[in-house]
Parts: C-alpha cells; sequence; structure tokens
C-alpha cells in the first residue's frame, strides 16, 4: 500500500474547495483503479527515484524523473525480472561565501530496484536519459507475450 | 558544508495552490529551488524534469520573477499503467525580489532538466556630488 500524506489537510486559509476536492478524487482514483502489482517494489517513504510503470502487449515501460546527473554517474542493469537504477546526483557546491534564501534540493546516492512480473528479453532493452527523464523499454520474453490459439471444432 | 554522500530521499511534488485558475488541465507543481546570493548576482537553480528550452518561460517584470515549464509528456494510448509514483504536470513558481537585477544580463541555463538561472545585481548608483547653492 502506498503510504501518502494528503498533502495541506485540513484546508488552509486560501485553499479552494472545488480543486481540493479534485485533488482528493484523483488520488483516490490512482489509488483505487491502478492494479498493485505485488512485490514490483516496497514503496517505503524517501525511496529514490520514483517510478512510472507500464506496459503494452509487447513491453515494461519505466519512467522516472532523475534531473541533473550526470550520464557518468547513472547506471541501470538487469538481472533475470529486475531493473536496478542506481547511481549519483550530485548537487554543486558553491563558492562558500554565497548566502541561501533556499535549500531545497538533495544530492546523494540512490539505489532503486524493481521486479517485473513476467520474464523479459535482456538483449533487447533500451535506455534512454533526456531532461532529466530515465525512460526504459524493457520487452517482454517470448513466453510472456500473448498468443492467439486457435481453436478446432 | 560536510561532503558526506547519503541517500536521496523521495518527496512528493508539491502542488501548487494558486490564487487564479489554470486555464488548461491538469496538476501543477512547484519545483524544487536553491536559491542563493553574493554581492553581484542572485543565483536560482530548480529542478524541472521533462522540460524542454521550448517549453521553458522565465518572466521577470517589476520585481517578480516567474518561472513556468511544461514537461515533454508523451505516453501511447496503448500503453496501460501498472504503477503509479509520480504525477506529471506542469511547473509554476513566483518570486518577489528584493534587489533590482540587470535584465540584460540575465543567464539561463538548462541542463538535464535542471535550470540554473544567474539574475546579476544592477550595480549601486555612482556616488555623485551635489553642489549646494545658498540663497
Amino acid at each position: 500500500m502506498i503510504a501518502r500524506h494528503t498533502q495541506g489537510w485540513p484546508l488552509g486559509p486560501a485553499r479552494d474547495v472545488s480543486s481540493e476536492l479534485d485533488r482528493i478524487v484523483r488520488d483516490l482514483g490512482r489509488l483505487v483503479e491502478s492494479p498493485r502489482l505485488s512485490r514490483i517494489s516496497d514503496i517505503s517513504a524517501g525511496v529514490y527515484p520514483l517510478v512510472n510503470v507500464s506496459q503494452d502487449s509487447e513491453n515494461f515501460y519505466v519512467r522516472s524523473e532523475i534531473p541533473g546527473v550526470k550520464l557518468e554517474d547513472l547506471d541501470v542493469s538487469i538481472m533475470g525480472r529486475s531493473v536496478t537504477i542506481s547511481g549519483e546526483r550530485r548537487v554543486e557546491i558553491e563558492d562558500p561565501k554565497v548566502s541561501y534564501h533556499r535549500r531545497e534540493r538533495q544530492g546523494g546516492k540512490f539505489r532503486r530496484q524493481i521486479t517485473l512480473p513476467t520474464d523479459l528479453d535482456a538483449d533487447k532493452i533500451r535506455a534512454q536519459y533526456k531532461h532529466g527523464i530515465l525512460m526504459l523499454v524493457l520487452p517482454k520474453a517470448d513466453n510472456a507475450k500473448p498468443k492467439k490459439v486457435s481453436i478446432s471444432e | 558544508m560536510v561532503a558526506d554522500t547519503q541517500s536521496i530521499q523521495a518527496r512528493e511534488k508539491q502542488e501548487v495552490v494558486s490564487t487564479s485558475e489554470q486555464t488548461t488541465a491538469g496538476p501543477v507543481f512547484s519545483p524544487t529551488v536553491d536559491i542563493f546570493e553574493d554581492e553581484n548576482a542572485l543565483t536560482l537553480i530548480a529542478d524541472m524534469p521533462g522540460v524542454s528550452k521550448d517549453n521553458l518561460q522565465i518572466d521577470l517584470r517589476e520585481d517578480v520573477l516567474t518561472i513556468t515549464g511544461v514537461p515533454i509528456v508523451s505516453i501511447p494510448q496503448e500503453e496501460i499503467m501498472i504503477v503509479q509514483e509520480f504525477e506529471i504536470g506542469k511547473y509554476f513558481r513566483q518570486f518577489n525580489l528584493a534587489s533590482t537585477i540587470d535584465q540584460d544580463k540575465i543567464e539561463a541555463k538548462l541542463t538535464n532538466g535542471v535550470l540554473r538561472l544567474t539574475l546579476p545585481k544592477v550595480g549601486p548608483a555612482k556616488p555623485r556630488k551635489i553642489q549646494v547653492v545658498e540663497g
């Protein structure tokens, strides 16, 4: 179960009720509609990077937002049905004389393992990192793709 | 600062609650930023994954800095979402600047979804000797 705080609850002073309701409906829709694959990953608070996983009949698609990482600091590896995204996000060290007004961005190491529900065709996996988004295309093994069965009378 | 490399913590995106309505559908998020300054310039660094140069707007008028970014989203119809841990939406954040900025010298650099914006401050007015006339 994804543990989440519903942000901004109870309603704060400048909140618009209908947009707050929209947000709650969207969150509920997401929790209820998308079937959670057991064992795709343990989503405990703090695990980075967050991923969106989708599929069609041919492939699994994993998208992850990891802005500001150098290619040499980013690693994708596969073993069996598991894909591991790991690396380090470095936040530039600025001149010590500057004074910060906001410091919200974090740097650090990360490692995330995702297990897919079917066998994969390891040789045909594609990974692309563009505009800070990592996109993985994981082709399903032949035995995992749907096949039509002909029925005889 | 201690240069320890620890693990990054994942955080949910902060949704923007604005007093004016959006004309386009979808959630709007506030990008995480670092803001710092020295005597010469104010620097802002914002994480906006999925945003390319063409979908980024930086506006500075009347001492209000506004950054808007629209991430590239292209998910084909045939793809079915299995797990969704993050949402995708526009980025929007506004700041009131205390210093006056030399608009001609603003530098913006977007790399791997990270915007680095350097806003040089206008130099102090040169001291002018004012003649006093007695009369």
